[in-house]
């Protein structure tokens, strides 16, 4: 049994229940249209490549961020709080943003084949299924790497302290159990992640072969305007994506990976001149892997600034909007379902990763069409869809700091008659500042970025930042939509950094 | 005040009228409407002249419309303008259009009889390549050359779909056996248009699937001579956009005027510079200097109902060709 001083159970499943809604809600109207097709041998082809294409992504993304985390949680040097807010970016980048930046570096006209060729080298291609690897990787690398150093991070210092002394190893006694906890986590939200991408599949992949599930349910929405169609592949990408969290949750359980990324630990264990190079080698290699693509991205952009149409302004307005809404429901959501916790608020948790946010503003848009005209409805659809797809990430930031905060101080404060609204604003939220301001700038930043559900159906003069690049490259006018490219991922990295900074700043 | 007072009786109609001006909502793709688009123009000289209030409600891509209108049913828009031939079968089952009752003449390269849906504007898809590149005169040609090619994907884009039927309507039964061969020139495939034309840009690939005036939009607009369509032997398959007015409309007059504005010299002559596609009726002054850089020898199209009943197989043809 609980002890009765804990926060109430109501906020958590208030939120579930709003979560349940909203994610899985939207497909009753979309099934009630009438199924057109079935699942054919394409679908299940489709289905196949997606779960290998999202697993190796998942693994590999994990795999190299082990040595990256390491060396980021025990190395202190200049600019370490510039390069893991930057080690955010490509997380946050609009998906055509990411395959132009990766081409600029692999492509065929790109600087790896100029070196090859250079060195009499054939030509390497990235189509294929490394390509889409190679991607996914690059997209969430850095979303691994920050998982894991907040588990490192919530290693207590006085262990590392106390391996030294008995001259301990610190590998098997303290970093692998921490690494078990952390990386099935890890794995399934990169892996659910995955498995929804199609933009990044498709061109990357080379060909039909590459087909993700997403992209069945984009041809049966846009060609077929078969919604139940589509309603049902999204309730597949649900089931796969809801078995592998549940896998995940069983394995480990979540680490905070909100506080604590200020200081790097002390540690005597790794002083050593290899292990001083290795660290160097691998932050130097993800420097380069992760920020050279996006260097040369912004290249271009900076020199397009110039060319871009003067409806930039409104959009960035609008993506700005619809960046705060977005961020305030996620953030509410995951504070309500983390003050608890428990089975119900981490299903919650995990089943908007596998959400189509296509399927998702379709639905909703066909939910309130008989009240509100398309053309009002738009933003704030966009709004709550961003605001649901980004609670995942919002709640694993936060839940474990509110644990925390209640942990320590729950029983003080219920011995104090301190309860409900007084004790969450009072004591817990303050406690849990650092956290909140990462799931703010978190969900902020990928709605900004995400060209989300309104593409579709957004009118004139309602285009967001990545919707106006969108029909801007759909014009011919690609050098402007590298301008507002540009102007998109500044949006997303400075809402980013200035709520990160403003959680930062609890503690200094 | 002689002079004031005759100026007042005059504005005072004009006033009433600005309060009741009945309103045309005219649903197309957003880049039609974009302020690069051809929207502005034809907005102003179509309210110069109905007394009315154009609106545009823009919803996606083209291929995106059909997705609007099943969506939104009767009530999407008094008129539906940028529907590809390809989609016009899927739109007539859709039971919401009513015949227009226009008699024009097209400057179409095929003949249009039609009772729902005009032409506005129309385009040969073409392969598109840099000036000094390889240029293969077929896609025999080409599946047997080295040269390197990004197209779109039929299931997601309209280009990609009249590709595969322009594949179809040349080589058949033989279909499937060309895009075998074409297998190893395809670099990749792309979900749109413009992802294709933006790798392509980056020099990713010695061609691109794309339109017959695209290298207009880079002399025209850019002042730069170094994109060429390839004329190729087998013919090029014609993309039509049309517009059709909704059987439910309040305004069905207004509809009608406007789908015969559609075909006028204010909307036809801001066309090509703007939409970059041929104008359904060519407009006095003639096409702009350039504009035309190829002229294809045969023009290939499925009827609408060829093309619904041809779609699926050929797709399927395609992705198991493309998949080995």
């Amino acid at each position: 049994m609980r002890p009765d001083w804990g926060p109430s159970r109501w906020p958590g499943r208030l939120a579930a229940g709003v979560v349940g809604v909203l994610a899985l809600g939207p497909l009753v109207p979309l099934l009630l249209a009438g199924v057109g097709r079935g699942l054919g041998a394409a679908d299940a082809a489709a289905l196949r490549f997606t779960l290998w294409q999202a697993a190796l992504s998942a693994g590999a993304s994990c795999l190299l961020a082990i040595p990256l985390a390491r060396a980021l949680a025990r190395r202190r040097f200049p600019g370490r709080g510039l390069l893991l807010t930057l080690l955010g970016a490509p997380f946050l980048l609009p998906a055509i943003v990411a395959v132009l930046a990766l081409l600029a570096l692999f492509g065929r006209g790109g600087l790896v084949n100029a070196g090859l060729a250079a060195l009499g080298l054939g030509p390497f291609s990235i189509y294929g299924l490394h390509g889409v690897v190679l991607a996914h990787v690059f997209l969430n690398l850095p979303l691994a790497a920050r998982l894991l150093l907040a588990g490192w991070a919530a290693i207590p210092a006085e262990r590392f302290r106390l391996a030294a002394t008995l001259g301990a190893p610190v590998g098997p006694l303290l970093e692998w159990p921490m690494l078990r906890r952390t990386l099935p986590g890890a794995f399934a939200a990169i892996f659910a992640l995955c498995l929804t991408s199609f933009a990044v599949a498709l061109i990357l992949g080379g060909g039909p072969r590459a087909t993700t599930v997403e992209l069945a349910i984009y041809q049966a929405i846009r060609f077929e305007a078969d919604f139940g169609g589509a309603a049902a592949l999204a309730l597949l990408q649900y089931a796969v994506g809801g078995a592998a969290a549940l896998a995940a949750w069983r394995l480990g359980r979540g680490v905070s990976l909100g506080g604590g990324l200020g200081r790097p630990v002390e540690r005597w264990d790794a002083e050593g001149l290899g292990a001083r190079l290795v660290d160097a080698l691998v932050i130097g290699g993800a420097v380069l892997f992760l920020l050279a693509p996006l260097g040369l991205a912004a290249w271009r952009g900076v020199w397009a600034l110039g060319a871009m149409p003067e409806a930039v302004w409104g959009a960035a307005g609008r993506t700005l909007l619809v960046a705060l809404g977005a961020t305030g429901l996620a953030v509410t959501l995951a504070v309500a379902l983390g003050l608890r916790g428990g089975a119900l608020a981490q299903g919650a948790g995990a089943l908007p990763l596998a959400a189509s946010p296509l399927v998702l503003g379709t639905g909703l848009l066909l939910l309130v069409r008989p009240h509100v005209a398309l053309a009002d409805a738009a933003l704030p659809v966009a709004a709550l869809v961003d605001g649901l797809l980004a609670t995942p990430f919002a709640l694993r930031a936060l839940a474990p700091a509110l644990a925390e905060a209640e942990a320590r101080h729950g029983r003080l404060a219920a011995s104090l008659g301190l309860g409900g609204w007084r004790r969450l604003l009072l004591v817990t939220l303050p406690l849990a500042r650092p956290a909140l301001g990462f799931a703010a700038g978190l969900s902020a930043a990928l709605s900004a970025g995400s060209l989300g559900a309104i593409a579709l159906f957004a009118g004139e003069g309602q285009a967001t930042l990545p919707l106006l690049m969108a029909r801007l490259m759909g014009s011919y006018r690609m050098e402007a939509a590298a301008g507002v490219g540009l102007v998109t991922v500044a949006l997303a990295l400075g809402l980013f950094a200035l709520f990160d900074l403003w959680g930062r700043r609890a503690r200094a | 005040m002689r002079h004031v007072l005759p100026l007042l009786l005059l504005a005072a109609p004009a006033l009433a009228q600005e309060a009741e001006r009945p309103v045309l909502r005219v649903l197309t793709y957003d880049s039609f409407v974009s302020e690069w688009g051809p929207g502005p123009a034809i907005e102003a000289a179509f309210e110069a002249r109905c007394g009315c209030d154009l609106r545009w409600e823009a919803g996606g891509d083209g291929a995106a419309l059909l997705a609007r209108l099943a969506l939104e049913g009767e009530g999407a828009a008094d008129v539906v303008l940028g529907l590809d031939t390809n989609l016009v079968e899927a739109a007539r089952a859709t039971g919401l259009f009513a015949p227009h009752g226009i008699e024009a003449e097209f400057d179409l390269p095929v003949a249009w009889e039609d009772d729902m849906f005009l032409p506005f504007d129309w385009g040969w898809f073409a392969l598109v390549g840099r000036a000094g590149g390889p240029t293969p005169r077929s896609f025999r040609e080409l599946a047997a050359s080295d040269a390197t090619l990004l197209i779109q994907d039929p299931r997601s884009s309209t280009p990609g779909l009249g590709l595969v039927l322009w594949i179809e309507a040349a080589y058949g039964d033989e279909a499937p056996a060309l895009w075998a061969d074409l297998a190893d020139n395809i670099v990749t495939v792309t979900p749109g248009w413009s992802e294709a034309y933006g790798l392509f840009l980056e020099g990713e690939a010695d061609l691109v699937l794309s339109y017959s005036t695209s290298p207009a939009y880079h002399l025209l607009a850019e002042g730069d001579e170094g994109f060429v369509a390839l004329p190729m032997e087998e013919g090029h398959y014609l993309q039509v956009e049309v517009a059709g007015m909704l059987a439910a409309t309040p305004v069905p007059d207004l509809a009608r005027d406007f789908l015969s504005f559609m075909l006028s010299e204010d909307f036809q002559g801001v066309i090509p510079t703007t939409n970059w596609m041929y104008p359904a009726v060519t407009p006095e002054a003639g096409l702009p200097e350039g504009f035309e850089s190829m002229r294809p020898a045969r023009t290939l199209l499925f009827s609408p109902e060829e093309a619904a009943a041809r779609r699926d197989a050929a797709v399927a043809a395609w992705r198991a060709a493309l998949s080995r």
